[in-house]
């Protein structure tokens, strides 16, 4: 089994991509809730900002993280041609 | 079936659940109507019980299998949308339906570790180990570490690691399982623990993970219509919004400016509640100088005030006019003294610390991390931070969920699979803070201020339940209901609910049979691992490869039995507490598994020894820790850097990383073959690819 350039990129990307969405999850949840308390003032839509997201948007944002793989991944397959036939 | 396409699969079974949510809309309407012409509650709570725990042994058996591809991972068909939902159920557990929207109401801000640790790990699993771990596509967790590090020293490790996590998870599932039935039916616990085992075996003994999967989808449906119904009610009550996630900033808003009148000594209000914490202060300080007199005095202390308690009684008794109460009192509290040394220790420390829980002001709902100077806010900061991502990285290696993404057809569906898991976790977990919000509000302003003579009907009927989950008493007799005067159990949030809100019987019923479902789905998911890691991975992979396939399902299904029956014995022994036993499951999962699972996929010199150090060294660290620190284990030992015991793993992860890292660079790299199979499965599709499917 020999891995060509292309494979190789296609790696490089996935790599890339779960990087950037790992550094979002991190500062989603330990950067946010790390600054909670100086992060209380802000108000969004009533809710004080560091509860609001440790309740609501942080959860809103890993919902949107795992979506947005599955999609680039999925395209990222066709355009390397590493998709899997049809099941 | 095999002729069937995957798209008509798919179909069928949307036509099949949508048929069984109208026939459980229909059911619940039933009993509705059962209970309008008069059936006495508890006769609706087995009812409820009864059809829920039948209908998941039907599944059960119309499911049953004998295929060993069926049995271990349902055939690998289970599209992403339906393994999605019974990821879901798999995961919430009795601790999340029951537990989570009361640690919310407790301790506000500071309960969100368990809502963001317990959604944010997620994003682990799809980034570094569903599509992976479904491209190798065999049967267990161990499994991939057998074939990724070779040998069977790494393999036997994670079944040790797999059987550990998943058994201390499980007996904590089959506790709620006892409390849920014994509550609403009256059986008693250890009973009903039996009768909910009954269900989950039914089904997991007859059709392996096939039964447990569509059962798990019915049981999401269950819990969810459950969960939502009271909180949109109670939603709608409070501020006329039928969408209490929106609609709940308002009324937190309400609640903020209700603890700062309750919380200040000059308005009415706020004096009687600094009345009654005055008087829980003196209470406190009461038993904290009998606890000093004891231990100055001794057993003689004892005696002497044992005998003015009974001269008391006496003189008392010896007026004429007195009064039948007064010498009953008394007599009480002569019969009620402490016997001994110890037990009067033992006493007068728990009022000491009764009272003390209540002289303090009420805490802030929204503020992070309260706390007397900055020292008590960095302890709770770091322990927040600390205890959210031992349970995110605890999430991503939980075999029971793992496992759960070797059931879809493909690489992209696993992916798509993880995204609906999150999102049907989601519409439960961004709902408890909201359920926690509106329950506080209640109390808030309809409880507190109410008049004793007139409580709510919840509150009567709660308190005569279970003292430890709603009591009042009126401790400044003034006939008026301080916050302070009540004390209130976690997991009354949930199960009170639908009182709360006005609801009938039904949706108590129904919120019952939605915690039986999230603690059945649970237990099943569980219970299914332990039994597939000693059958596939110890019998049919170390013990006797030639094994003919009936005779593995045969041992499997064997094995679920005993480990199911040894579960319900640990559990009928009721012990530890259920949220350090989860916590603890967490930990040690995150620290055994994850290290040597994430870098086996992303690092490729890691190797068979490195997998060995880093997964012994990772679990041994945590266990030592908890070990030391938590009270149950008795040794007590001075914490690390002021870390809980529940978040030991965020000790045993760097040191499992560190691990596999050194072990692997001491030793030689893997082999050319076990470099193919990271490449393997690296990519969902290769040309001249080798094959590591089991059949």
């Amino acid at each position: 089994m020999q891995l060509t350039e292309k494979h190789k990129e296609y790696w490089q990307k996935n790599l890339r991509m779960t990087g950037i969405l790992l550094v979002l999850w991190f500062i989603v949840t330990f950067v946010i809730a790390y600054f909670a308390r100086e992060l209380q003032s802000v108000t969004i839509i009533g809710f004080p900002f560091s509860f609001y997201m440790g309740a609501q948007g942080s959860l809103i944002i890993y919902v949107a993280i795992i979506w947005y793989y599955a999609h680039y991944m999925n395209k990222l397959d066709q355009e390397y041609g590493v998709h899997e036939g049809d099941d | 079936m095999a002729t069937q396409s995957q798209s008509q699969f798919f179909s069928q079974l949307k036509r099949y659940y949508s048929f069984y949510t109208g026939g459980f809309i229909a059911f619940v309407i039933i009993v509705a109507i059962l209970e309008q012409m008069g059936v006495p509650n508890k006769v609706l709570g087995y009812i409820f019980l009864a059809a829920t725990v039948l209908l998941y042994a039907g599944i059960g058996v119309m499911s049953r299998t004998a295929d060993v591809s069926e049995y271990y991972v349902a055939g690998r068909r289970v599209p992403a949308l339906f393994n999605g939902m019974a990821t879901g159920a798999d995961w919430m557990s009795a601790a999340s339906f029951i537990g989570m929207a009361g640690t919310l109401y407790l301790s506000g801000y500071d309960g969100l570790a368990f809502v963001l640790g317990w959604t944010g790990g997620y994003c682990l699993v799809a980034l570094l180990l569903a599509p992976y771990l479904r491209k190798f596509g065999q049967f267990t967790i161990p499994d991939f570490l057998g074939a990724r590090y070779g040998g069977n020293i790494p393999r036997s490790i994670g079944v040790f690691a797999a059987i550990l996590c998943s058994f201390t998870y499980v007996i904590a599932q089959i506790y709620g399982v006892g409390l849920i039935t014994s509550r609403f039916t009256g059986l008693e616990f250890s009973i009903g623990v039996f009768v909910g085992l009954g269900g989950i075996l039914v089904c997991s003994f007859l059709g392996g993970m096939r039964a447990v999967t569509w059962t798990q989808v019915a049981q999401y449906i269950i819990l969810i219509v459950a969960y939502m119904i009271p909180v949109v009610w109670l939603s709608v009550k409070h501020t006329g919004n039928p969408v209490p996630q929106v609609a709940y900033g308002y009324v937190l808003e309400k609640v903020t400016a209700r603890e700062k009148v309750l919380n200040d000594p000059t308005t009415p209000e706020g004096a009687k509640e600094a009345e009654v914490r005055g008087i829980f202060k003196a209470r406190q300080e009461t038993a904290e100088g009998k606890l000093k007199a004891l231990e100055a005095g001794g057993a003689a202390y004892l005696a002497e005030e044992k005998g003015k308690l009974e001269k008391a009684a006496a003189d008392l008794k010896a007026k004429p006019d007195a009064d039948p109460a007064a010498v009953a009192a008394a007599d009480k509290a002569v019969t009620d003294y402490p016997a001994d040394a110890a037990t009067a220790t033992a006493t007068w420390k728990k009022a000491a610390a009764g009272a003390k829980a209540k002289t303090a002001p009420i805490a802030a709902h929204a503020e992070p991390f309260a706390g007397k100077d900055q020292a008590a806010i960095d302890k709770k900061r770091k322990n927040f931070l600390a205890l959210v991502l031992c349970l995110m990285v605890g999430t991503a290696a939980l075999p029971h969920i793992l496992m759960r993404y070797y059931t879809t057809p493909s690489v992209k569906e696993a992916r798509k699979s993880v995204f609906w898991s999150l999102f049907f976790i989601f519409l439960l977990y961004f709902t408890a803070p909201a359920l926690a919000v509106l329950a506080k509000f209640d109390v808030y302003t309809l409880l507190v201020g109410s008049s004793f003579s007139e409580l709510p009907s919840w509150v009567a009927s709660w308190a005569a339940v279970d003292k430890s989950l709603m009591s009042v008493t009126d401790i400044n007799k003034d006939g008026i209901v301080q916050l302070a005067e009540i004390t209130i159990g976690g997991d009354l949030i949930v199960l009170a609910t639908p009182e709360i809100a006005g609801l009938p019987y039904v949706i108590t019923g129904l919120v019952a049979a939605g915690g039986l479902a999230a603690a059945l789905s649970t237990a099943d998911g569980l219970l299914l691992t332990i039994a597939n890691a000693l059958s596939h991975d110890v019998y049919y992979k170390m013990i006797n490869p030639h094994a003919a396939t009936t005779r593995r399902i045969a041992i499997s299904k064997g094995l679920l039995l005993v480990v199911a029956l040894l579960a319900a014995y640990v559990t009928s022994l009721k012990p530890g507490d259920i949220l350090f036993l989860v916590g603890a499951a967490f930990s040690l999962a995150a620290s055994g598994f994850f290290p040597a699972l994430a870098l086996g996929v992303f690092w490729k010199r890691a190797n068979k020894w490195g997998a060995i150090l880093g997964m012994s060294a990772g679990l041994g660290t945590c266990m030592y820790y908890m070990y030391m620190t938590y009270p149950f284990f008795g040794v007590n030992a001075p914490l690390w850097w002021d870390i809980n015991p529940i978040s030991a793993g965020i000790f045993g992860m760097p040191v499992g990383i560190l691990g596999v890292i050194v072990g692997s660079m001491l030793t030689a790299a893997p082999s050319k073959e076990v470099q193919d199979m990271v490449d393997h499965v690296r990519y969902p599709s290769l040309e001249n690819d080798i094959d590591t499917k089991a059949a």
